[in-house]
């Protein structure tokens, strides 16, 4: 057993665990932070997303040991203040969402796309998403969320 | 007044738990003292088992029970049944978990517990298994006479079944002015909702279980799992489908690792779960098409389709999954007449046992199958004839004063107006401007193509009696039970299950409407059989149509009785009240009143109230509809072949839809998007490749295309609307059309778009290299 410290969404958590324990499951089984999600074991369709210091990672595809050390921010805290993140509520307006299991992955996937993008084109957010797979919406209204995420942010900004 | 909600584009209500990350999914449910289950699998697919040790396994520390296959045939528990019986049809036991031999890679042979996943993982690998590998077949045409995979079924044909007339047909092709033939596979696919299946079964404290389930029914799941597999009272069996990550039909059957876990929470006497790997889903959920097909079509001299006849080898698997049956005979050969009034049909189709995982209905289940076969021969038909694809369908399609249609093969359509659909849909494609733009692109060199599907479906699923003097066993109505509470607030149990639907938002549509109160006091339950009476969950784009419909039955029903309360309050006669928009007024006098709350209030309290009706305010409804509900739709196509790679790229895609009434717009598009979505995946990406040992080549989601963001253009959705006459809402169910109608779209402007190079037909999925090789066949 090693000991990780991991801050994840400002909350500071020491904790033993193996070495082979998968980052998603430590969020997912140790913390109690459901809403990442686990869709494949291949790192495919990306519903585990998060950001390791800032940055879009596929949590099914780090070690917890790993991110000892780290700050992560999962789907739980993205809004702030209780306000909800600009692509959390694109994906609420424009039906960017069915059966949600997709959705916590593919908004953290997009942060992180908005970040290095903040203006994309319709071509670069399908090509920014490339790592994460919706069975249900076919994608139209989940480019419509991240557009309207976009504009809302240059506006807010 | 009050907003209309009936028709809005309603944000959806169950959002905001769903992008916080505070859904609640199976797998994200822990209970204390909960073990973990992990399956030992076949990876053969077809061998006898000659030994199985579990010694070392056992011995690990931290695994708390092995089950095998014996220890179930021992204590007598049944394994997944068929519920949908055919003449003569072969029903070979299907076990929970295999005895003596395997008949697919993935089938069940021992289940692991342990304390924890990861333990359980490693005890599932060191159990040994011993095998005789036996000669095994993945194709439906091949198995057709091939390796013995069930004794009872000594050339694996499972049911040979047929509809229409087949003198009448063979007489139609006989006179015909021209015939078209196809052989084609409609290819295997694996559904892929995101959220892999999962189950937690526990014993209460009191005896009764409860199962947390990812199911789209979970009344069928616990009536099934109770009276046919486990033996377990009903009313001591609970069956929860909490948040379901998407399920397109995978999530309907009842499987061996729900019945296992079940049973091993009572054998362990602690929580158990097992939550499905991509992988193992891969290998264990049930596929959808898998067809191979033999079809012909005949045409007089004006382009008039006088006859269509079709045989079908349809891939089972190793066993018959629980819908599988109706799938490929009775949701296929009834849809084959399609938008046309096709005088003489035949359809033979043969269920075929392989050694592959079960094939069951998937999105569309069966009317995929039957509107690519239509539609392709309705191509091919043009293309031999010299019509151009518009012009054979509008002369072929139904007029609009022949409804209710009735069909060569057993269905009577309701009501439609296909024509002016394909107008609508060719307006907005600029049809005239885009095949000039097609010549030119084609004198450069570029090949431009355009694809057609006039399609429909029957859904609505089902009329009792129709469904079951067609071999279900069971009914296909829904419920609804609508609850006023003192305070004037609602709560709704509903019998259909949503999992990516969108239930909670446009059922709560239709109970503000019809009571006039505000969508915020409705609260629309589902999922929970210790909540909801019996419903039949969510498939077959049943749950507006059918569940939305026992919904309004009820609201109906309570109109009726706040009117007798008010009339009582007022002094006034029952019939003289109106209610509208939350208040039930005397007519001709505006000022007499009493509002949905002090009607509400009233019925609780019961201190001022009629002396003939029961105090309370709620009303349940089992609703049975007349008929199918026949969505149908004119779906085309634009792409673009690059002819030196044989890369496809869609460049358009303008789906126009007849849903009957729409409740919520926003939904309504979103179910095409995602139906047109799964549809082009088929055509150009997906399929599930079983080799010749039959092993799965598409084994995880690496090699299994799900279409990305860049694979799907933006989907140009409009419609028209001619209400469905036979349920209230005038709705005809939208969830399957857009995978119903979007293959042959693909299929028939790839080919449109090669057709002067000679090119009549490419397979699904429309690879780069099938295209590459069309394209090159003479080189």
């Amino acid at each position: 057993m090693t000991t990780v410290n991991i801050t994840v969404n400002g909350q500071q958590y020491s904790h033993e665990v193996e070495p082979r324990l998968l980052l998603v499951h430590y969020l997912r089984d140790v913390l109690g932070m459901t809403g990442t999600h686990v869709g494949c074991d291949t790192s495919q369709c990306g519903a585990c997303t998060v950001h390791i210091d800032g940055v879009a990672v596929k949590s099914c595809t780090v070690l917890a040991v790993q991110a000892d050390g780290s700050r992560i921010t999962t789907i739980e805290g993205l809004a702030t203040d209780g306000q909800l993140h600009p692509l959390q509520e694109g994906f609420w307006e424009k039906h960017g969402l069915q059966c949600g299991f997709c959705t916590p992955g593919m908004i953290m996937s997009a942060a992180d796309l908005l970040k290095r993008n903040p203006n994309p084109s319709e071509e670069e957010i399908r090509l920014g998403l490339e790592g994460n797979i919706c069975r249900c919406t076919g994608y139209h209204n989940i480019v419509r969320a991240v557009q309207y995420a976009a504009e809302k942010m240059k506006v807010n900004a | 007044m009050a907003t209309q909600m009936i028709g809005a584009s309603i944000k959806r209500v169950e959002d905001p738990r769903f992008i916080t990350g505070k859904g609640l999914y199976t797998d994200d449910i822990q209970l204390p003292g909960m073990t973990y289950a992990v399956f030992v699998r076949s990876p053969h697919a077809h061998a006898k088992i000659n030994s199985l040790n579990i010694s070392a396994a056992k011995a690990m520390p931290g695994v708390t029970a092995i089950y095998t296959g014996e220890d179930m045939k021992k204590a007598g528990i049944g394994g997944p049944i068929c519920g949908w019986s055919l003449p003569g049809l072969k029903l070979p036991a299907h076990p929970p978990m295999a005895v003596d031999r395997v008949r697919y890679v993935g089938e069940p042979i021992a289940v692991v517990l342990a304390s924890d996943p990861y333990t359980a993982q490693d005890a599932a690998e060191a159990v040994e298994v011993d095998y005789d590998p036996l000669p095994a077949v993945a194709d439906p045409k091949q198995a057709h006479g091939g390796p013995t995979i069930h004794d009872e079924a000594p050339d694996n044909i499972a049911f040979d079944w047929s509809i229409g007339d087949q003198a009448k047909t063979d007489a139609a092709f006989a006179s015909a002015h021209k015939t078209v033939r196809l052989d084609l596979v409609n290819n295997r696919l694996i559904p892929n909702a995101l959220e892999p299946r999962a189950a937690i079964a526990r014993v209460e404290p009191t005896g009764d279980i409860t199962l947390w389930l990812t199911s789209q029914n979970p009344h069928i799941h616990r009536l099934l799992m109770a009276a046919f597999m486990l033996n377990i009272p009903e009313q001591k069996f609970r069956v929860i489908a909490p948040d379901v990550g998407g399920g397109f039909g995978s999530k309907i059957f009842v499987y061996a690792e729900e019945v296992v876990m079940v049973w091993a929470a009572m054998q362990s006497k602690r929580p158990v779960k097992w939550t499905s790997t991509r992988r193992e889903s891969y290998i264990a959920d049930a596929h959808g098409r898998d067809h191979v097909t033999e079809a012909e079509m005949a045409f007089d001299a004006d382009g008039h389709i006088t006859g269509l006849r079709v045989k079908t080898w349809a891939g089972m698997g190793a066993y018959l999954s629980t819908f599988a049956t109706a799938v490929p005979t009775y949701l296929y050969g009834t849809l084959l007449s399609g938008q046309y009034p096709i005088p003489a049909i035949y359809c033979n189709t043969l269920g075929v046992f392989t050694n592959t995982v079960m094939v069951d209905a998937y999105r569309g289940a069966g009317r995929p199958e039957a509107t690519y076969v239509v539609e392709r021969l309705v191509d091919l038909g043009a293309y031999e004839l010299g019509l151009d694809p518009a012009e054979i369908r509008r002369r072929n399609l139904i007029p609009p004063d022949q409804f209710p249609f009735q069909t060569q093969v057993a269905l009577q359509y309701d009501s439609g107006n296909y024509a002016a659909t394909l107008d609508k849909a060719l307006e907005k494609l600029g049809y005239g401007d885009l095949r000039a733009e097609q010549e030119a692109a084609r004198q450069q060199g570029r090949y431009i193509g355009i694809g057609f599907s006039t399609a429909i479906e029957a859904c609505g699923l089902a009329p009792s009696a129709v469904v079951g003097s067609l071999g279900a066993g069971a009914g296909q109505w829904e419920s609804a039970l609508v609850r006023v509470h003192p305070t004037g607030k609602i709560s709704v149990q509903t019998g259909s299950h949503s999992h990516g639907q969108g239930h909670e938002t446009t059922f709560a549509q239709i109970v503000a409407d019809g009571l006039g109160v505000p969508l915020e006091d409705v609260l629309i339950q589902h999922g929970d059989t210790a909540q909801s009476p019996f419903g039949y969950g969510t498939y077959g784009s049943r749950s507006a149509a059918v569940g939305g419909s026992a919904i309004a039955v009820s609201v109906k029903k309570l109109q009726d009785k706040i009117k007798r309360i008010a009339a009582h309050l007022l002094e006034a006669a029952p019939e003289d009240i109106d209610y509208a928009e939350g208040k039930a007024t005397v007519r001709g006098a505006p000022e007499r009143f009493k509002t949905f709350g002090e009607v509400a209030l009233q019925a609780y309290l019961a201190h001022n109230y009629p002396t003939d009706i029961e105090p309370g305010l709620e009303a349940t409804t089992f609703f049975d509809p007349t008929n199918f509900t026949f969505p149908y739709c004119v779906h085309i196509a634009v792409v673009e072949v690059d002819g030196g790679t044989g890369q496809v790229e869609v460049k358009r895609y303008i789906a126009v839809d007849d849903v009957g009434n729409i409740i919520n717009p926003m939904i309504v598009a979103g179910q095409i998007h995602g139906g047109v979505a799964q549809g082009i995946g088929q055509a150009l990406y997906e399929s599930a490749v079983y080799d010749e040992n039959g092993q799965l080549v598409t084994g995880s989601m690496m090699d299994y295309a799900v279409p990305k963001a860049r694979y799907i253009p933006m989907i140009e959705t409009d419609q028209t609307i001619t209400p469905a006459p036979q349920n209230p809402l005038g709705v005809k169910g939208v969830g399957e059309i857009g995978a119903i109608a979007s293959p042959a779209a693909i299929a028939n402007a790839v080919v449109d778009a090669l057709k002067h190079l000679g090119v009549t037909h490419i397979d699904m999925p429309i690879t780069v290299q099938k295209v590459y090789a069309a394209i090159h066949a003479d080189a």
